[in-house]
């Protein structure tokens, strides 16, 4: 990749839009209950707003903010924390990813809410580290290492 | 003058998918129809259907207002895991294809280089 022209106005836009979409991004994955959303989507809005600061600035600063060595590591624990979510329920006494027997909450409603919360957390982490991790497979070529 | 041609094979043949696209769509049963088949409680066989009982129970079971979150990650669990998991397959085989041909290559620079470097002093 070309080293990016430190272009003052789209550093500066990018450092205030990119935090405002990493926000929407967690707002889509926690109101995921209530609201169009989830692990899916906001995980690809915390991915962009990575990204973006990676596009503006120079590669050094987006290294500083999300290292690219940590996309795989974190892509595996997000799986990991959604099969640990299944196996949990599991350990507890019940069937695989049946999350009314994770001892969250005293409803059985609201443990399935909250083993819902958990497996979306999952699913956005895998989905961000991982969508970073190709963006920096594609595009490193000189600039470090 | 052959491209020209094919480009209006290619052409015509886009038109003619998006005329059978509509066709097929006039034979879909209008949004909330209680007697479409999709909407009834009973399918085709008697045995009863899926989406009814997500709609009758989806709140009731998860507390979660949203049904299409409740439906993807609690009773579709298995196929979310399946595509997560499809997810993290891909990044890893662009980790391993990308990397490693760079890392490949760049030795074989390496050595040309330290070999042209003993030919010049020879």
């Amino acid at each position: 990749m070309k080293e990016a022209e430190n272009n003052p106005i789209v550093s500066l836009i990018a450092s205030i839009v990119s935090p405002f979409i990493m926000l929407f991004g967690l707002y889509v994955i926690f109101h995921g209950h209530y609201s169009p959303g989830g692990g899916f989507q906001g995980g690809t809005l915390l991915a962009a707003s990575i990204i973006l600061i990676r596009l503006a600035h120079s590669s050094h600063t987006g290294q500083l903010q999300f290292p690219s060595k940590l996309g795989t590591p974190l892509g595996s624990l997000g799986v990991f924390i959604y099969y640990g979510t299944g196996l949990a329920a599991l350990w507890w006494g019940g069937q695989f990813l049946n999350y009314a027997f994770l001892p969250l909450a005293e409803e059985i409603s609201l443990r399935r809410s909250w083993g819902i919360l958990l497996v979306e957390i999952g699913v956005g982490l895998a989905v961000m580290a991982i969508l970073v991790s190709i963006f920096d497979d594609l595009l490193e070529e000189e600039n470090h290492d | 003058m052959k491209e020209r041609r094919l480009r209006i094979i290619d052409y015509s043949l886009l038109l003619i998918f998006l005329a059978l696209l509509i066709y097929a769509s006039l034979g879909l049963s209008p949004r909330g129809d209680l007697n479409s088949w999709v909407n009834r409680e009973e399918s085709v066989v008697h045995s009863p259907n899926a989406a009814a009982y997500y709609i009758r129970h989806a709140y009731h079971d998860t507390h979660s207002p949203n049904m299409v979150t409740a439906i993807l990650a609690d009773y579709r669990g298995y196929d979310t895991l399946g595509e997560e998991t499809v997810i993290l397959t891909a990044g890893i085989i662009c980790f391993l294809l990308l990397r490693r041909k760079r890392r490949k290559n760049k030795k074989d620079n390496n050595k040309e280089i330290k070999a042209e470097n003993e030919r010049s002093r020879k």
